[in-house]
């Protein structure tokens, strides 16, 4: 990829870095007996990939092997590196890696069959036992899981072996059939509106699951997108990037336009419960859009994001339901949504500044935790009995009646559809504050004020009033999430609005990419849509066990390898990688050192 | 050094003004609150005292005394695991929100231990050397925990910015807490029954203490001597100031940077085990969220006392807990609150807010390297 | 050239925990001056900048600039009323572009809020497009180096001396009637430094800015300067002109004791 990066031959097959492949193979061993003790791999096991020979279960004991054994070979290309051709001692070292990795469940399978742990370790059970010997016996299951872990690991390192093009054929292949597999429920749910069924048919096996012979179709197609289709995309995003000036305001406007019409047109062909799911998403995208200006903009972590979603959530209940605390004087009116949404967002305003002034000064890593005591004390006010004529206490406020659109219809949450359409309205709505203002003096000083801010507020910038406006606006943008959501369920209660609320959204916005919105949106969906929030069921319903645990690891993994997130924003990217970036732009010669010395002759330009 | 002197001045700004008036009508709240209750315990039907609230009857003394104690060895445990907290902030400047969740793996391994010997028999024969056994098999297992924690996830992030590591550090605390519900199942567990003799009351002088909570106060006592002596007398708590105070410095002076920084997060486990035993002892049961509000109470209490100051930690968790003990009663029961005990948590946070609006470098000063300060 | 008294600084002192940071320093600046403030290191040039810019409240004495008093009040509060600053160890927004790094120092000068921004109004518009043709026209100062295509890069991607020079463009962007410069030509080579000190005499000439600067460069210093105000241990041991100062036995003894000439 670049010069400074020198060539060699392959090395040796028995020139390897035991030690390398020691850590590796341990690290898959826990791993993988993790996963099996966490019950991955029975609970998952109804869940079927490709009928009949791989359900998610088995899939959950399968990808590392494959993914350890490749990585174990591969090495970070860095600037001034000597880089040693793959060989065969990649797929030795990669087989060895998987080889411990399956040992570690043969050992498991006979500790499993030996001794009961199954007073502390709750999935320590005759069913894992079943699945890990394939329902043959403890013999089988330990001969089957050394060959299964071995033959992986030497798959995983082949991978080396073949030319990169090859190999991102290969995976797309994979991807697409886990993909399609995955993504069963929405696709049935489509095709019925769209006359697709006979198509549905003949891929997905009656009782779920891929068929064999849908998933070879999928596995080409992907493979013939991955060889030629891909290509096109890039010529188009290429053309696109071409484009200067009003052509690109016009295709800009064409994309918008497209993607609105998708938006609307797309909820009428689904069914019932996917719009559920997208109105879901919808819900906590509005917030993640709104925590990623206090965070990804501003700067400011705020850990108890979700108070503000409680007060737009309480307020609207309040405001529009009969079945508020009896200690309301008689003459507060029961209002429409609507009108109960302005006093929203003055509440939410308010309490922005309130929590705001206080936190404002203090070090950024106090500001997390006060926020987040902050969220638990509005919490525990709303649950308490002193406030309780007020809020309900644990009871919440229930029978709030829905939205009422010019008194032509009312969103209800029995009415997924429409509940999406007034989600997907806010969004676009925070979409829109969020582009303009990243844009604007407001914007850019944000910026400031996260880049450093006592230089920020040398440059004539008031840094409090600024990270005020953003808590103000994050609060407005949850509050709108709080009173949708309100109307949709129906009901508040304080349990709807713990901490690891602020906590989950704090992962989409990281994990999509802090500042930037697509890394927001796809973070929403990614994980909201496909794993559930604190307490929506996401498409993956049966990984409702696992999604928290997920998030965490997620979270952790992404801060070490991939601070700036799935889509990230170019900035924050600079930020977070700012060493070995200047590594390797000084080992190219770009900085421009050398136009120094260049120009240090001539005189001053006048 | 800046905000200390721009905390003189005078307010100019709204948001001084605001936080002025916040922090005036808390200290109204608080003595008016005081003032009432003393009232109240004067004459119960007092016409001031009882027309906010018309229930109040006061507190006898041994239930104030209970109060007390109760939050002192509420305190003392807060203590314990407060010391983690400032410990890793004085060395490495960020707070490693996942400190709750070792002392949850601490409570969870004695309860493991526990009731394996309980059904062995050995808790009732020989409760001592069991404990002893549950006790060290907590510490190994907190400090192993805490020192993983720090070499996969901590150590890469070195010299990143100051909010990555907290980030990354709360995404721990999650997955540890999760690992805990995969693997153990979500319900709360309960710790075996504890001996007559130990948990009885006992009057000691002129007040009558549960023996567990006494015990909590004995063992918090003697850790922090321990602790004391090995920060203030031994090599290796001189090296821990060194490296607090300047790494690039301590280590051009020979000291091994990375074996204290793993050295401090492993007594800061090792004292949050202590403590997982000791909720154990005095709450009998745990669940995978056990670690959290204690965690944050904790770290509430370092700075409170101020963080990186180790008296300042237990001090601040004393003075929190008994805090979050009393003040409900006192303060708010006065002022026709009702359902106070709900609102113990909430206290504490307010506790947190009120001293860092007073007083941010805590009450008994901070103690950090000035690159930290900032 | 000076012209009326901008800013007068009388009986300043500052005290960090029983250290005198800075003694009872009288200083003034005339309009159109340019001032170097000299002095060893530890002498207190950047706290006293700190003081003027509001970083540092002073624990007594007076900063009057423009018949105000400047004392109390925060760094925007400052830069707000016309005195502006640059940093010893260059502190740019180093993740925002370089056309943004000069936008956004135009904050104070500016009012469009929300509302401009979401609904795009006219004010908005006509606003921004002042901002930026500013911007440009501050940048445009230093030659090509600042401009063209580097308009939308990083401000890491620079090297050593255009970051310094940024970071002056950064400042004139606030529109000041002061500048304040923390070694401008610290780390330059001669050449560049040459080329800076025929800057710094352009930034008064062409521009209006009344000049104080630090510097530890005494060629730039004999050759810009009008005044030059020597500080040691906190204190003003001389100031004058540059042959004046450089001469004095104390500034001599200052220096350890060598001459200043040579000192350079």
């Amino acid at each position: 990829m670049t010069d400074t990066v020198t060539a060699a031959p392959a090395r040796g097959i028995l020139d390897q870095d035991w030690r390398k492949i020691l850590n590796y193979g341990l690290l898959l061993a826990l791993a993988e007996v993790f996963i099996a003790l966490a019950n991955m791999p029975v609970a998952l096991d109804d869940f079927v990939l490709i009928e009949p020979i791989l359900s998610l279960g088995y899939m959950s004991l399968l990808w590392l092997p494959l993914i350890l054994g490749f990585s174990i070979g591969s090495e970070k290309v860095l600037e001034g590196i000597t880089v040693h051709a793959k060989g065969l001692r990649e797929v030795v070292a990669g087989a060895c890696v998987g080889l411990i990795g399956g040992a570690s469940l043969s050992l498991l399978t006979v500790l499993i069959d030996n001794f009961n742990l199954r007073d502390p370790l709750v999935n320590w059970s005759p069913q894992l036992l079943d699945l890990l010997g394939f329902d043959q016996g403890v013999g089988f299951g330990v001969g089957i899981w050394l060959a299964i872990g071995g033959g992986l690991g030497l798959l995983g390192g082949a991978m080396h072996l073949i030319t990169p093009v090859a190999r991102r054929v290969v995976a797309t292949m994979a991807l697409a059939v886990v993909f399609v597999a995955v993504l069963e429920s929405i696709l049935s749910d489509l095709s019925e509106d769209l006359f697709l069924e006979w198509l549905v048919d003949w891929v997905y096996f009656i009782r779920g699951g891929v068929t064999l012979h849908g998933s070879v179709a999928v596995a080409l197609l992907a493979g013939a997108y991955a060889l030629w289709g891909s290509r096109a995309v890039k010529g188009a995003k290429a053309s696109y990037q071409a484009l200067e000036g009003i052509e690109r305001k016009q295709a800009n406007k064409i994309g918008l336009a497209g993607v609105a019409l998708l938006t609307i047109l797309m909820p009428l062909v689904l069914g019932k419960i996917t719009n559920e799911l997208l109105a879901n998403v919808g819900l906590f995208l509005l917030l993640a859009l709104g925590l990623n200006i206090v965070i990804g903009l501003a700067g400011i972590l705020d850990l108890g994001y979700v108070a503000f979603f409680a007060v737009g959530g309480y307020t609207t209940a309040i405001l529009t339901s009969p079945n508020r605390g009896d200690s309301w004087p008689d003459w507060l009116p029961q209002l429409w949504w609507v009108v109960a949404l302005m006093v929203v967002v003055v509440l939410a305003g308010l309490t922005g500044l309130f929590i705001g002034a206080p936190v404002i000064r203090m070090r950024g890593d106090y500001l997390a935790i006060v926020t987040l005591g902050f969220g638990e004390i509005i919490r525990l006010l709303f649950l308490s009995d002193w406030l309780g004529g007020y809020t309900g206490g644990a009871q919440g406020v229930t029978n709030v009646p829905g939205v009422q659109v010019f008194g032509l219809a009312t969103v209800r949450g029995t009415d997924p559809r429409a509940v999406f359409y007034l989600v997907a309205f806010f969004c676009a709505i925070a979409i829109y504050i969020s582009w303009r203002l990243e844009k604007s003096r407001i914007g850019r000083a944000w910026m400031a004020v996260r880049e450093d801010e006592s230089v920020a507020e040398a440059m004539g910038i008031n840094t409090v009033n600024v990270k005020l406006l953003a808590f103000v606006v994050g609060a407005v943008l949850a509050s709108f999430s709080g009173a949708i959501f309100a109307a949709k369920v129906g009901s508040v209660f304080p349990s709807s609005f713990i901490i690891l609320v602020s906590i989950v959204i704090l992962i989409v916005v990281i994990v999509g990419g802090m500042g930037n919105i697509f890394g927001v949106i796809a973070g929403s969906a990614v994980l909201i849509g496909v794993l559930g929030g604190p307490r929506q069921p996401g498409l993956l319903q049966e990984f409702s066990e696992f999604k928290l645990l997920i998030y965490g690891a997620l979270l952790v993994w992404m801060m070490l390898k991939r601070p700036e997130g799935l889509i990230p924003n170019v900035r924050r990217t600079r930020e977070l990688h700012q060493d070995e970036f200047l590594q390797d732009a000084w080992l190219k010669g770009q900085i421009d050192e050398g136009d120094e010395g260049g120009d240090g002759g001539e005189v001053a330009p006048a | 050094m800046t905000t200390a002197m721009k905390a003189k001045a005078a307010p100019r700004t709204g948001v001084d003004w605001f936080l002025l008036f916040i922090k005036s009508v808390m200290f109204f709240f608080i003595i008016t609150g005081i003032i009432l209750f003393t009232l109240q315990q004067i004459d119960p039907g007092n016409p001031i005292a009882s027309r906010l609230n018309d229930d109040a009857t006061g507190l006898t003394a041994d239930q104030f005394e209970g109060l007390v104690i109760a939050g002192l060895s509420q305190g003392a445990m807060y203590g314990l695991i407060a010391l983690g907290y400032s410990m890793v902030y004085g060395v490495l400047g960020f707070i490693n929100f996942a400190h709750g969740e070792v002392f949850m793996v601490g409570a969870m391994t004695g309860m493991i231990t526990s009731n394996k010997l309980n059904d062995a028999g050995a808790w009732e024969n020989n409760f001592l050397a069991s404990m002893l056994f549950v006790v060290l098999l907590s510490i190994v297992v907190s400090t192993l925990t805490a020192v993983i924690m720090e070499r996969v996830a901590y150590r890469p992030l070195r010299g990143s910015p100051r909010l990555i590591p907290l980030i990354t550090s709360i995404g721990v605390s999650f997955f540890i807490q999760n690992v805990s519900v995969v693997l153990l199942g979500p319900g709360a567990k309960s710790y075996p029954v504890l001996p007559d003799w130990l948990a009885k009351k006992r009057d000691i002088w002129f007040i009558s203490i549960e023996g567990t909570r006494l015990l909590v106060m004995c063992v918090a006592a003697v850790s922090m001597v321990g602790l004391w002596y090995l920060v203030e007398r031994t090599k290796t708590g001189k090296a821990m100031r060194a490296v607090a105070e300047d790494k690039e410095i301590a280590s051009l002076m020979g000291i091994n940077v990375n074996r204290i920084i793993v050295t401090t997060f492993a007594v800061g486990g090792a004292m949050a085990g202590v403590a997982g035993i000791l909720w154990g002892i005095m709450f009998r049961s745990v669940t995978h969220t056990t670690g959290f509000l204690p965690g944050i109470k904790a770290f509430s209490a370092a700075v409170v006392g101020g963080i990186g100051n180790l008296n300042g930690a237990m001090a601040g968790g004393l003075s929190l807990g008994s805090a979050e003990a009393v003040a409900p009663l006192v303060i708010l029961e006065p002022w026709g609150v009702s359902g106070v005990s709900q609102l113990r948590d909430a206290v504490a946070f307010s506790v947190l807010i009120l001293v860092l609006l007073v007083k941010p470098t805590g009450l008994f000063g901070e103690r950090l390297s000035s690159e930290d300060r900032t | 050239m000076s012209g009326e008294r901008l800013l007068t600084i009388n009986n300043l002192s500052v005290t960090f925990g029983g250290l005198h940071a800075l003694r009872d320093l009288d200083f003034h600046v005339d309009e159109g001056e340019i001032v170097s403030v000299i002095g060893p290191n530890g002498a207190g040039k950047t706290t006293f900048f700190n003081m003027i810019s509001g970083m540092v409240t002073p624990t007594a004495g007076e900063i009057i600039f423009q018949d105000q008093s400047l004392v109390g009040l925060d760094p925007n509060q400052v830069t707000a009323r016309g005195i502006a600053r640059t940093f010893q160890n260059v502190r740019l927004f180093a993740n925002m572009t370089i056309l943004e790094n000069v936008m956004v120092a135009q904050h104070c000068r500016t009012k469009q809020g929300l509302w401009g921004a979401l609904f795009q109004t006219s004010g908005f518009k006509r606003e921004e497009q002042e901002i930026r043709e500013w911007g440009e026209k501050v940048l445009g100062f230093f030659g090509t180096r600042l401009v063209g295509y580097r308009l939308d890069q990083p401000a890491s991607t620079l090297s050593y001396a255009n970051r310094r020079r940024l970071e002056i463009a950064r400042a004139m962007a606030t529109k000041p009637t002061i500048l304040l410069l923390d070694e401008p030509v610290a780390g330059m080579n001669p050449i560049e430094s040459e080329e800076l000190t025929g800057l710094i005499g352009k930034l008064r000439s062409e521009w209006g800015f009344t000049i104080v600067m630090i510097e530890h460069d005494m060629g730039v210093v004999r050759d810009v300067s009008d005044r030059v105000v020597v500080l040691d241990h906190g204190e003003t041991i001389a100031q004058g002109s540059y042959e004046e100062v450089s001469t004095n036995p104390d500034v001599i003894e200052a220096y350890l004791g060598r001459p200043a000439e040579e000192a350079s």
